[in-house]
C-alpha cells in the first residue's frame, strides 16, 4: 500500500501531469530509496548555508513547472565550487521560464546509469535500467524487464548491458555496488507495482553508482494519461 | 473451461452449409470432415433438405447424436442465436468461423456472444477466424484440401491470429519435415485466447512445443501470458508482426520514448524463456530443435565437418547468433586424433571445427561425434554432412542416432539437399534428431536451445 503521503504528492500533482524533482525525490525517499542529499529554496541566502553545511562543489539545478527537460534550458550547473558561482548560478536559474527556486545538492561522482519504469499497455509496469545520462536516447544501451523483478532478473539485466564491463571495473576503473544497485532496482520495482492506474512513466536519470553507493540524483515521475 | 469437447471432438455439426453453394465454407468444411477424417460430421441449415443425399437438419437440437463441437458458418448477425441454440441443446464448444465482429467494427455483437459463452462455461473460438487443424482427426478450416499443404503429425502446436498465416507456416512444416499435434487460429480470440491455448497444451500429452503468430495483446494480456509460460513447462516460440517504432515526438520521459510496444514485448518474451523467431522460417526451424531437444545450453558448439569451407561458415555464423566454438584443448584434440582412421589422421584437423576432410569415412565421423559427445569444453555438436564425399554412406543418420542415444548430446545434422539425400535424412528423424538444410538453420536450431529457459 502506498503511503497517504505518496498519494497525496501524486493527487497534488496531477492538474500538471508530472512531478516537479523534489516532490519526486521525496516520494523516492519515503519508499526507501536513496536519493541525493538537496535543498529546495528560492533564497540565495539559505542555498549558501546549505552549500557550507554539505561541502563545496555542489549542484544547482532549476524547478520550474513549466521545465521537465532542465538540461535543455541550461537548468543544470555541475561543480559549483563557492559562493559567488553560487549566486551567479542561482541568477542564471532566476531568469528560465516558471522558475520556483532551485535544487542545491551534494555532487556524487561514479558511473552514471538510468533506471526508469513505463506502465505498459500489454505488459503493465515494466522497468529498463542503462547507461544514463542525457545521452541515452543515442546508445539506447538498456535492458527491459517486466515487473516485479525477481533476482536472477537484476543479474540477467546487468549482463545484457553492452557496456557491462564499465560496471565491473574496466582498465583499472573502480568497479560500482552492484549489491547496492540490486537493492535499489528491487525497492524501485516494488514501488512502481504500486502505481498501476496513476503513473505512466518514471526516468531516475542519472542514477549514480559507484564502489559503495547507488544514489537517484535526478527522478521525473510522468502520471498516467499524462 | 474444458476444452478438449472443443479440440478432440467424436461429433461435429456444421452450421451455416448452404444448400446450392459447394463452395460455401461450411460447405467446405462439412465436405472434407465428411470424406476425409474419422470425426462424426452433420450438416445445419434452418432450411432443411439435403445435400447429395444428405439430410441436413434445421437445428442443431434435431441431429440424433450430442454434438461436441459446432462450427458456426453463418451471417454475423444471428451468430448470438445459433450459438445459444448450442448452448441449449448441450453442444461441448464451438468454432466461429465468421466475420463481421470487431474486426468489422462490430464490438457489441461480439461481446454480446462473449458474455452469453462466459456465463453458459460454453468455449468457443474466434470469430472471423479459420479454427482448428487436428492431423487425422479434424479439420474447420475452409480452405479445399488440395490446396494445402499438409504437414505430417507430430508434436509441435501452432497457434496463430492470423488464419493465412498459420497456413502457410504449416506449409513450412510440411516442407521441413516437422509434424503438428494442433493448429489453431484464433482470430479475433473473443473468448479463448493465447492464455487458454497455453494451459491446454500444458495439459496435452500430444505437445512437446507450442508456437505462436502474435499481432498484438490486450490490455495486461501479455503480462498473464509471459507469466503463463512458465507453469506450461513445455518450449514457447514466438514470432510477432506489427513492430511499430517507439518514441512519438509528444512522450516525455526517456523510459517511455525507449521502452516501445515492440522493445518491451521482445525483452519480456526472453526474460520469461519464450524463443523470439524473426521470421517464417526461425519459427519452423527453432521448433523442429526444441521438440527434438527440450532443454537449455549455454552455446558451447563443437563442430563436425567433411569440408573446411563449411567448418569456417559453421563458426562465422555461430559467433554472429552469440554462440562459441571454443578451441579444444590438447587432450581433447590427442583423443580425437587417436579415434580416427589411418587415411585421414595427417590431413584433418582436430581443434573446432574438427574438419575430417573428404577422405573420411562414417566411422570417422561416428568416432568424432562420439569423442565430442564426451567433451566437457561443449554442450552442443553441429554436424556438417556432406554426403557426396565417397566414403560416406545413407546409413551415417541412424548410426549418428545412436551416439546421440548413448551419450546424450544434442547434434544437429545439416545435410544440403532433403531428396537426394532422404534416408540419410531419416536416419535422423525418424529418431528425433533434427536436421537442417542450411548452415544457417543449423545454427538456428543451437540458437533455440542456447535462448530456451525453462523457468
Amino acid at each position: 500500500m502506498l503511503k497517504e503521503e505518496i498519494l497525496g504528492l501524486l493527487a497534488e500533482a496531477s492538474p500538471r501531469g508530472w512531478l516537479m524533482e523534489p516532490q519526486a525525490k521525496h516520494i523516492l525517499r519515503l519508499s526507501g530509496l536513496d536519493v541525493t542529499r538537496f535543498l529546495w529554496t528560492e533564497s540565495v541566502q539559505e542555498a549558501t548555508r546549505f552549500a557550507a553545511e554539505i561541502g563545496y562543489p555542489v549542484v544547482v539545478k532549476v524547478v520550474s513547472p513549466e521545465v521537465i527537460h532542465k538540461s535543455d534550458v541550461s537548468g543544470v550547473v555541475l561543480g559549483i565550487s563557492g559562493d559567488k558561482q553560487l549566486g551567479e548560478a542561482f541568477e542564471q536559474m532566476r531568469a528560465i521560464r516558471g522558475f520556483q527556486g532551485i535544487i542545491v545538492e551534494e555532487t556524487v561522482r561514479g558511473t552514471e546509469l538510468i533506471a526508469g519504469m513505463k506502465m505498459d499497455l500489454q505488459f503493465g509496469p515494466v522497468i529498463m535500467l542503462g547507461i544514463g545520462g542525457t545521452a541515452v536516447e543515442i546508445y539506447k544501451d538498456v535492458a527491459i524487464r517486466m515487473a516485479p523483478l525477481r533476482g536472477q532478473d537484476v543479474e540477467s539485466m546487468l549482463a545484457s548491458l553492452k557496456a557491462h564491463p564499465f560496471l565491473e571495473g574496466y582498465r583499472g576503473a573502480e568497479p560500482i555496488s552492484i549489491e547496492s544497485l540490486t537493492k535499489m532496482l528491487l525497492a524501485f520495482s516494488s514501488l512502481v507495482m504500486e502505481f498501476e492506474g496513476k503513473v505512466g512513466s518514471i526516468d531516475l536519470n542519472p542514477v549514480i553508482c559507484n564502489a559503495t553507493r547507488c544514489i537517484i540524483t535526478d527522478a521525473r515521475i510522468m502520471l498516467a494519461g499524462s | 473451461m474444458d476444452l478438449k469437447r472443443l479440440f478432440k471432438p467424436g461429433t461435429m455439426a456444421v452450421i451455416g452449409v448452404s444448400l446450392s453453394n459447394e463452395s460455401h465454407p461450411a460447405n467446405v468444411i462439412y465436405n472434407k470432415n465428411r470424406l476425409r477424417y474419422p470425426v462424426e460430421v452433420y450438416p445445419v441449415n434452418g432450411k432443411g433438405g439435403f445435400i447429395r443425399g444428405e439430410a441436413v437438419y434445421p437445428k442443431i437440437s434435431d441431429i440424433p447424436s450430442k454434438i461436441d463441437l459446432a462450427i458456426i458458418a453463418t451471417k454475423a448477425d444471428i451468430v448470438p442465436a445459433v450459438m445459444a441454440e448450442c448452448v441449449e441443446s448441450g453442444v461441448g464448444g464451438a468454432v466461429v468461423i465468421s466475420g463481421g465482429f470487431s474486426e468489422a467494427g462490430f464490438v457489441d455483437l461480439q461481446n454480446r456472444i462473449v458474455s452469453m459463452a462466459r456465463e453458459a462455461d460454453f468455449p468457443f473460438i474466434g470469430p472471423n477466424c479459420l479454427g482448428i487443424f487436428s492431423p487425422s482427426h479434424m479439420d474447420t478450416f475452409f480452405i479445399p484440401g488440395e490446396r494445402m499443404v499438409i504437414p505430417g503429425h507430430g508434436r509441435v502446436a501452432m497457434v496463430s491470429q492470423s488464419g493465412g498465416i498459420l497456413v502457410d507456416h504449416m506449409a513450412k512444416c510440411a516442407l521441413e519435415g516437422v509434424g503438428i499435434s494442433l493448429a489453431v487460429s484464433i482470430g479475433n480470440k473473443a473468448l479463448i485466447n493465447e492464455i487458454d491455448m497455453l494451459r491446454y497444451f500444458r495439459e496435452d500429452p500430444g505437445t512437446d512445443v507450442i508456437t505462436f503468430y502474435l499481432e498484438g495483446f490486450g490490455e495486461n494480456e501479455g503480462r498473464a501470458f509471459a507469466l503463463a509460460v512458465p507453469e506450461c513447462g513445455k518450449p514457447v516460440i514466438v514470432l510477432k508482426s506489427g513492430k511499430t517504432p517507439a518514441g512519438s515526438t509528444a512522450v516525455k520521459s526517456h523510459t517511455a520514448s525507449i521502452a516501445g510496444d515492440y522493445e518491451v514485448f521482445s525483452s519480456v518474451m526472453s526474460q520469461y524463456g519464450v524463443v523470439e523467431a524473426t521470421d517464417e522460417y526461425e519459427i519452423v526451424t527453432f521448433a523442429e530443435s526444441l521438440s527434438c531437444y527440450k532443454r537449455t545450453i549455454k552455446g558451447n558448439i563443437g563442430i563436425i565437418t567433411g569440408s573446411g569451407g563449411h567448418g569456417a561458415l559453421a563458426t562465422d555464423t555461430c559467433l554472429s547468433h552469440g554462440l562459441k566454438v571454443p578451441t579444444f584443448r590438447e587432450a581433447e584434440q590427442t583423443k580425437l586424433f587417436n579415434s580416427v582412421s589411418p587415411a585421414i589422421k595427417k590431413i584433418a584437423s582436430f581443434s573446432n571445427p574438427v574438419d575430417l576432410t573428404g577422405s573420411s569415412t562414417d566411422d570417422d565421423f561416428v568416432a568424432a561425434a562420439l569423442a565430442l559427445s564426451r567433451n566437457k569444453d561443449i554442450d552442443c555438436i553441429i554436424m556438417l554432412l556432406l554426403p557426396y564425399i565417397p566414403g560416406i554412406t545413407m546409413d551415417l543418420g541412424a548410426r549418428l542416432s545412436l551416439v546421440y542415444q548413448q551419450e546424450g548430446m544434442p547434434i544437429i545434422a545439416y545435410v544440403p539437399h532433403m531428396d537426394k539425400y532422404n534416408m540419410l535424412i531419416e536416419g535422423f528423424t525418424l529418431n528425433n534428431m533434427p536436421v537442417a538444410h542450411s548452415v544457417e538453420d543449423a545454427v538456428h536450431m543451437a540458437e533455440a536451445m542456447r535462448r530456451y529457459r525453462s523457468c
